[in-house]
């Protein structure tokens, strides 16, 4: 296998399969995945099709049907299984898996968090239908579609946020939720960089109050409830916008396309395909891209093919548990099946899908993620999946996942193995298949 | 669901497919007595072939050194050519735990020595398999597969398989393996239950240590992972035996229990790993011995009543140099010790054609000749102990007519 091939596979997708090597070239089967549509999408395991926005709410309200405590809220939950085993074993399985890894960049750049309990039965549609479909298209297209989803709307408390001099403002005595505002200027768009003041943030919040979500009868969904909204204008870093869901919509267009934004993101993409600390040069030409694109993600995503720096060896990103978990799947060539044992993988090593720990989302360096026992409960878990693989040759697996990217000692140690448990397990273990 | 809730494995049901592999343990004993109760037959251990008799079959992976484990400390070159490794003779602090005056038994196996002086443990030497391969995934393929060349099953899942229609329906739990996954010693026509304790265990220390050198020279994961070891030595030192447990004990206590249930399987397969001791053998082998004779004791502890039914075969894919190498360890040999226990044994004695160590005595002067063929002894169990027609034993071990089934093994 060459070593250019292999490590496009590492770095920019998911991790080797045994039945989808990479080509020799790898550039046009990358490239593809970004110019060419996405694969349709493994059906649930259980079969059928994956549910819309509404069987979503549906499954909710069955669950408030139903007395407590003896449901539990045993509808949502079932449901958010059976989404957070699809999307691992979408990842497992997935021939497009730079695609793929952009899927789950953007999703945790727009985290939603079942720490808000709404978000369980939520989040699955957000991923599906605010982020796959804007991964190779417009930034400002996935803002729009992420932050006004219900699942955002809820993490982020934006549905109890109400003008105070709004119809509804003044006869409640309520007032303004800053938290989805301040975090779309923070984390999803300018960054403190920026140098935005609390005032911004309350004008912003300001602007967005009225948006909220009906759940509890069609048409489901997020609405504007102009009742609710603060009236007048309202001044953003210095820029002035006017009143109601357009003024929304205009101030999400001008923040996507804010250079502050820009430079935030072509940061978090090297940060992920590149280095913990990218080279300057590398960050700049991205940023380049975006601005001079209009927040193009796909003219994006194909610069970072283009970056000598996210070519240059050895690779230096520490997997996460969740990169980890798919990745030793994937070398295992597991089936759809696996999606629950590489979730459950995930979760016990510290990174649960949909629980990250604050709206920041995962962190993306090796240093959060190489505490002494996270990385001991890694190899525990390589020799726990080992032993479910144990008839797979040691050898042939480290030559469709490694290559020629192993060291000799690697090979030497894992030919040497007492058992093919213990070879898979040396494998797995490896610092260099902790590496992406 | 519920983490601490055992999990059966059953990957022999094409209609349930892998991912009704995750059972639990509850349900899938529900479905086994359904169709128990459906077939209307009567209870699986009273089908013909196996009546009251259990066989466990416990699979050392990665070649135990005989002359540690049952060293042969009467020889008059054992001490010359074992160095370093010799440990003191029985009677002497740290010393072997004695087998009549010529043989001895690692001290940590003291459990087994128990039983042996119970007359319920037979100790076989300088035995092997029919192949001369030292290559581990060769070696445990052909010993489990029992063929004359590589199989895709197992010779104890096809000894099953040539029961009659009847017993074959119930087959599913006639069989059981405990571990992580199916060996391919039950892999095949014959449906195997499977049992897997919560948490899979961890690396045995021998692993660890290669893992950890793996890592050393990572500036990143080197010091990481040698951190987390300290602290976990430090975290067991102090919470004591309970935690270091490798999972081994408690998936043979569940073995036995799963055994002795009059309902339940009559045959098991268990496994442990952690002997390929090429450096620091007299340390590192401490350790899997004592899980092993732990494991030993849990599971006769847990079989109760049916341990005088039972017979344990403890047996690896090939023996270690007679010599030490440079790094105070041995590398791949032949000849090798196994073990027989069970309160149906015919126990309380060594089984060796002894060759001797002396000049020219050792295979290619490195490894001790083999004189015993497993197969031999695997055949004798499956004859004698579950009294398995002559048909059952030709599907388990295909061109084995040299190997005649071992007589004497069982108690009369």
């Amino acid at each position: 296998m060459d070593t250019r091939s292999i490590h496009a596979a590492i770095r920019f997708g998911l991790g080797t399969r045994p039945d989808q090597p990479p080509p020799a070239d790898p550039l046009p089967w990358l490239r593809a995945q970004i110019t060419g549509p996405a694969p349709p999408l493994l059906p649930p395991a259980k079969g059928g099709t994956h549910p819309s926005l509404d069987e979503c709410f549906e499954t909710w309200l069955e669950d408030e049907r139903e007395p407590l405590p003896e449901n539990r809220n045993m509808h949502r939950r079932a449901l958010h299984l059976q989404e957070r085993e699809a999307l691992f074993a979408e990842a497992i399985l997935t021939p497009a898996p730079f695609r793929e890894r952009l899927v789950w960049f953007w999703a945790n750049h727009f985290t939603v968090s079942r720490r808000s309990n709404a978000v369980t039965p939520l989040a699955g549609d957000h991923l599906r239908s605010a982020i796959r479909p804007h991964v190779t298209g417009s930034f400002a297209d996935m803002l729009l579609a992420a932050v006004r989803h219900p699942a955002m709307l809820y993490y982020l408390d934006q549905d109890r946020s109400i003008g105070p001099n709004s119809p509804l403002g003044k006869r409640a005595r309520r007032g303004l939720n800053e938290n989805l505002a301040r975090e779309i200027l923070e984390l999803h768009t300018l960054s403190p960089a920026a140098g935005y003041a609390q005032e911004d943030v309350t004008q912003f919040a300001a602007l967005l109050s009225g948006l909220s979500v009906i759940r509890t009868r069609p048409p489901f969904g997020t609405e504007f409830r102009a009742g609710a909204h603060e009236p007048g204008p309202k001044t953003i870093l210095g820029r002035q916008f006017g009143e109601g869901e357009a003024a929304i919509e205009e101030a999400f267009r001008w923040l996507a396309a804010h250079e502050a934004t820009h430079r935030h993101l072509a940061l978090k993409l090297a940060q992920h395909f590149v280095a913990d600390t990218p080279p300057p040069a590398a960050t700049r030409r991205l940023f380049g891209v975006l601005r001079d694109t209009g927040g193009d993600l796909g003219a994006v995503s194909l610069a970072l093919l283009d970056l000598p720096e996210a070519w240059a060896p050895p690779l230096g990103k520490l997997r996460t548990p969740q990169d980890f978990s798919i990745a030793a799947h994937r070398a295992l060539g597991a089936g759809v099946e696996a999606g629950r044992a590489a979730l459950a993988m995930a979760d016990a090593l510290g990174q649960p899908l949909w629980f990250a720990p604050a709206p920041a989302g995962w962190p993306d360096t090796a240093a959060e993620w190489s505490s002494p026992e996270g990385i001991l409960q890694r190899l525990d878990r390589a020799y726990q999946l080992a032993g479910r693989h144990s008839r797979l040759d040691p050898v042939a697996v480290l030559e469709a996942t490694l290559g020629p990217l192993a060291r000799a000692e690697t090979v030497t140690a894992i030919r040497r193995a007492g058992s093919p448990r213990d070879g898979l397990t040396l494998l797995l273990g490896s610092p260099e298949f902790q590496r992406r | 669901m519920n983490r601490n809730a055992p999990r059966l494995f059953h990957p022999h049901l094409p209609h349930i497919g892998r991912r009704g592999l995750l059972l639990g343990f509850s349900a899938l004993m529900a479905a086994g007595q359904a169709r128990l109760a459906v077939a209307g037959t009567s209870l699986p251990g009273s089908l013909p072939g196996t009546g009251e008799a259990r066989l466990v079959i416990v699979l050392l992976r990665g070649a135990l050194d005989g002359l540690a484990s049952v060293p042969a400390y009467g020889d008059p070159d054992f001490a010359a050519l074992r160095g370093g490794l010799a440990l003191p003779e029985p009677g002497q602090e740290g010393g072997l735990l004695d087998l009549g005056g010529f043989f001895g038994l690692h001290p940590a196996l003291s459990r087994l020595h128990g039983f042996y002086m119970a007359g319920e443990a037979l100790i076989l030497q300088a035995a092997a398999g029919p192949y001369r391969t030292r290559s581990h995934f060769d070696a445990q393929d052909m010993l489990e597969s029992g063929g004359p060349e590589r199989l895709a099953s197992g010779w104890l899942n096809r000894a099953l398989a040539g029961l009659d229609e009847a017993a074959s329906a119930e087959a599913s739990r006639r069989a059981v393996a405990v571990g992580a996954d199916m060996p391919l010693l039950l892999r095949g026509p014959s449906q195997v239950g499977m049992y897997q304790a919560a948490g899979g265990g961890r690396p045995h220390p021998d692993l660890y240590a290669r893992l950890a050198e793996l890592a050393h020279d990572d500036p990143v994961l080197g010091p990481v992972v040698a951190e987390g070891l300290r602290g976990r030595r430090y975290a067991e030192s102090r919470l004591g035996e309970e935690r270091r447990r490798n999972g081994f004990s408690e998936l043979a206590a569940a073995a036995g229990t799963l055994l002795a249930a009059p309902d339940g399987p009559r045959v098991a397969a268990l496994e442990l790993g952690g002997w390929d001791t090429h450096a620091e053998q007299n340390a590192r082998l401490r350790g899997p011995l004592g899980h092993l004779d732990a494991g030993l004791g849990a599971l006769r502890d847990s079989l109760g009543e049916a341990w005088r039914h039972t017979a344990v075969l403890v047996m690896t894919e090939f023996g270690r140099t007679v010599r030490v190498n440079g790094n105070a360890g041995t590398d791949h040999g032949t000849g090798g010790a196994a073990f027989l226990l069970g309160g149906a044994v015919a126990g309380g004695r060594v089984m060796a054609d002894w060759p001797g160590l002396g000049a020219g005595r050792l295979l290619e002067n490195r490894d001790l000749q083999p004189t015993l063929d497993l197969r031999r002894v695997a055949k004798g169990l499956l004859r004698d102990h579950l009294c398995l027609p002559g048909t059952a034993l030709e599907a388990a071990f295909p061109g084995s007519a040299d190997a005649a089934p071992l007589a004497g093994l069982l108690r009369g």
